[in-house]
C-alpha cells in the first residue's frame, strides 16, 4: 500500500533527531489520537541550513516528516513556506488515499518552524 | 529489506493457513462432487450427502444438532443474519437490542443499522480488561429488549466473556441471546448448551479452514427473517445454491478442530507466555493488553508507549514478521481501536499498540525471532519519538 520512497524514507528517515538552539520549533498533531510531528529549523541569512525531526505516528507520518527535512535544506524561508503537505506527498510517490488527511502534516509542522523562526526574529528586533 | 531467516506468521486472529487435509477436501469436492444439493439427481444426492456430512460435524464443533446450523459466507453474515433475523422477526415484541461495546464491527455496524429502523440500542461497557459484568446486562434489560448481543471471545485483545452467566440472565428475562464465537471456535471449548445462547456465529478461517464459509447456529424453535430470499434453501433461512466446497472443507476442519483443539491451545498458550513474558521483561513501558487469564491461549496484544502501532507492524514486516496493529489507523481514521478506548486505556497507550497471536504453524524458534527483533524496533521508533522520553 506504501510507495517505495515512502518504505525507503520510513525505514531509513533522513534527519532525525532535535536541534540544540534551533532557530525554530513546530509541532503538530494531538497526543491522544494520531501523529505528532515536530520539525526544528536552523535559519542562516534568510535559508534554512539544518532541519531535523521527531515524529510519532504511522510510517505516512514518519516518511512525509523524513521527506519534508530533505525538500526544505538550503531554501529561503519563503520558498520553505511555499512547500504544501501535497507537494511533500508527491515527493514520495504519492500516498494511500486514507493518509493524505490523517497523517500528511509534515509541512504544517515546517510551516510552524518557520512561523516560530518568525515570531523570535521579531522578539529580538 | 527481508533478512534471510524464514517469514514468521504472527496473525492467527486475522486468519489461519489452509490445513492440508482441509484443502485436499475442497478440491475434490470441485472436482469430482459439482452437484447441485437440491438437485434430485444422483450428482444432487452426492452433494446433499457431503452437505450434510459437512453440516454434522460443523454442528459437533459447537454441540449443535445438524438441523441447527445455517451456513452463511461467514462470520460477517452470521452475525448480520443473527441481529438483523433475530429483531427483524420480533419486531412486534420490542424495539430495543444490547450489545457489548467491544463487539466485531459485523455486529456494531449491524447494531447501528437496526438504529437507523427504530430500533434502540444499548452498548455495554466493559472494564480495564474486557469484560462484561453480566449484572449490567441484567439492569440494561427492558421489557422491550428483544436480543443481546455479547462475544465469546474478543477478536483483538482476546478476553473470553462469561457467556454462560450473560445466557442464563437472557433465558431468565426470555430476551433472545447471540453470541459472536468467530475468535473463540477452535481455541476454547464452545458448547451452545451450556453458552446458553440461542444464536452464536462462527467462521471456518479462522480453524484452518477455507474463506467465505461460516456458520450461524440457530437452537431449534428461533424464528429468523431471512437476509437473503430465493430458492429456500438452509430450511428457508439463507437462500443461494450452497458453497459446497466451502462447507466441505468447513466440516474437515471442524473435525480436525475438535480432535485437536487440547493440543493446539496448549501449545499456543505456552508460546503466547513464552512471548509475553520476554516482551514485558525485555521492554520498558510495555503492557499486556486484556485479561491476563481469561483469554484466548494463542493472543498477545501489547501497547508501547510512545511508539504507534503501524510503524511497529511495517518493521515487523521489514524483518519478515507478520502481526496486526490494534490502531484503526489503517482504517482511515486516527482513532485509536473502540476496544482499547472502551477498556479505558489512555490515548498514549492506545495508539501503540500491537496484536501477535500464535497458531499451529510456530514453533519456540518464532517467539524467540520476534523477542529479537521486537524490542529493537521499539527501541529504533521511540528514538524518532517526540513524546518518548530519550
Amino acid at each position: 500500500m506504501y510507495s517505495d520512497k515512502v518504505m525507503d524514507h520510513f525505514n531509513n528517515p533522513r534527519n532525525v533527531g532535535e536541534i540544540a538552539g534551533a532557530d525554530g520549533v513546530g509541532q503538530v498533531g494531538n497526543p491522544s489520537c494520531g501523529d505528532i510531528m515536530k520539525i526544528f529549523i536552523k535559519v542562516d541569512d534568510n535559508r534554512i541550513t539544518d532541519c531535523k525531526f521527531k515524529t510519532f505516528g504511522c510510517g505516512a507520518a514518519i516518511a512525509t516528516s523524513s521527506m519534508v527535512t530533505e525538500m526544505v535544506r538550503d531554501k529561503t524561508v519563503e520558498e520553505a513556506m511555499n512547500i504544501s503537505n501535497r507537494a511533500v506527498a508527491e515527493a514520495l510517490d504519492g500516498l494511500p488515499p486514507v493518509k493524505m488527511h490523517c497523517s500528511n502534516l509534515a509541512a504544517d509542522a515546517l510551516h510552524a518552524a518557520i512561523e516560530d523562526y518568525r515570531h523570535r526574529s521579531k522578539a529580538e528586533a | 529489506m527481508r533478512t534471510e531467516s524464514k517469514d514468521v506468521y504472527l496473525d492467527h486472529a486475522a486468519t489461519t493457513p489452509v490445513d492440508p487435509a482441509v484443502a485436499r477436501a475442497s478440491v475434490d469436492c470441485m472436482e469430482r462432487g459439482f452437484g447441485n444439493p437440491s438437485s434430485l439427481h444422483a450428482f444432487g444426492r452426492a452433494a446433499r450427502h457431503a452437505m450434510q456430512e459437512g453440516r454434522e460435524k460443523v454442528a459437533a464443533l459447537i454441540g449443535a444438532a445438524f438441523e441447527e446450523i445455517v451456513f452463511t459466507s461467514g462470520g460477517t453474515e452470521a452475525d448480520n443474519l443473527a441481529l438483523h433475523g433475530a429483531a427483524e422477526a420480533r419486531r412486534e415484541r420490542g424495539d430495543h437490542l444490547i450489545v457489548s461495546g467491544i463487539e466485531h464491527h459485523a455486529v456494531l455496524e449491524t447494531a447501528g443499522e437496526l438504529e437507523g429502523r427504530g430500533f434502540r440500542v444499548t452498548r455495554l461497557p466493559v472494564d480495564g480488561d474486557g469484560l462484561v459484568d453480566p449484572e449490567e446486562v441484567r439492569r440494561a434489560i427492558t421489557s422491550r429488549t428483544v436480543l443481546i448481543s455479547v462475544m465469546l471471545a474478543n477478536n483483538e485483545v482476546g478476553t473470553i466473556q462469561e457467556v454462560a452467566a450473560i445466557g442464563r440472565i437472557a433465558r431468565e428475562r426470555e430476551v433472545l441471546f447471540h453470541s459472536d464465537a468467530v475468535q473463540a471456535a477452535g481455541s476454547i471449548p464452545v458448547d451452545v448448551g451450556r453458552l446458553n445462547v440461542d444464536l452464536l456465529s462462527v467462521s471456518a478461517h479462522k480453524l484452518y479452514g477455507p474463506k467465505g464459509i461460516g456458520a450461524l447456529y440457530v437452537r431449534k424453535g428461533v424464528r429468523l427473517e431471512p437476509l437473503l430470499h430465493g430458492g429456500g434453501q438452509e430450511r428457508g433461512r439463507r437462500a443461494g445454491t450452497e458453497n459446497l466446497p466451502g462447507i466441505v472443507g468447513f466440516g474437515v476442519a471442524a473435525e480436525l478442530a475438535v480432535a485437536k483443539r487440547e493440543e493446539r491451545a496448549a501449545r499456543a498458550a505456552s508460546l503466547r507466555d513464552r512471548l509475553v513474558a520476554g516482551v514485558l521483561a525485555q521492554i520498558p513501558d510495555a503492557r499486556l493488553n486484556g485479561h491476563s487469564t481469561k483469554r484466548l491461549p494463542g493472543n498477545a496484544h501489547f501497547s508501547f508507549l510512545g511508539v504507534e502501532g503501524e510503524a511497529i507492524l511495517l518493521n515487523l514486516d521489514l524483518e519478515g514478521i507478520a502481526c496486526s496493529s490494534g490502531s484503526a489507523c489503517a482504517s482511515g481514521t486516527t482513532e485509536p481501536s473502540h476496544v482499547l478506548t472502551a477498556m479505558g486505556l489512555p490515548g498514549e497507550w492506545a495508539g501503540g499498540s500491537v496484536r501477535l497471536t500464535l497458531g499451529e504453524a510456530n514453533d519456540a524458534g518464532d517467539v524467540d525471532r520476534a523477542l529479537e527483533v521486537l524490542p529493537r524496533v521499539v527501541a529504533k521508533l521511540r528514538r524518532l519519538s517526540p513524546v518518548y522520553p530519550n
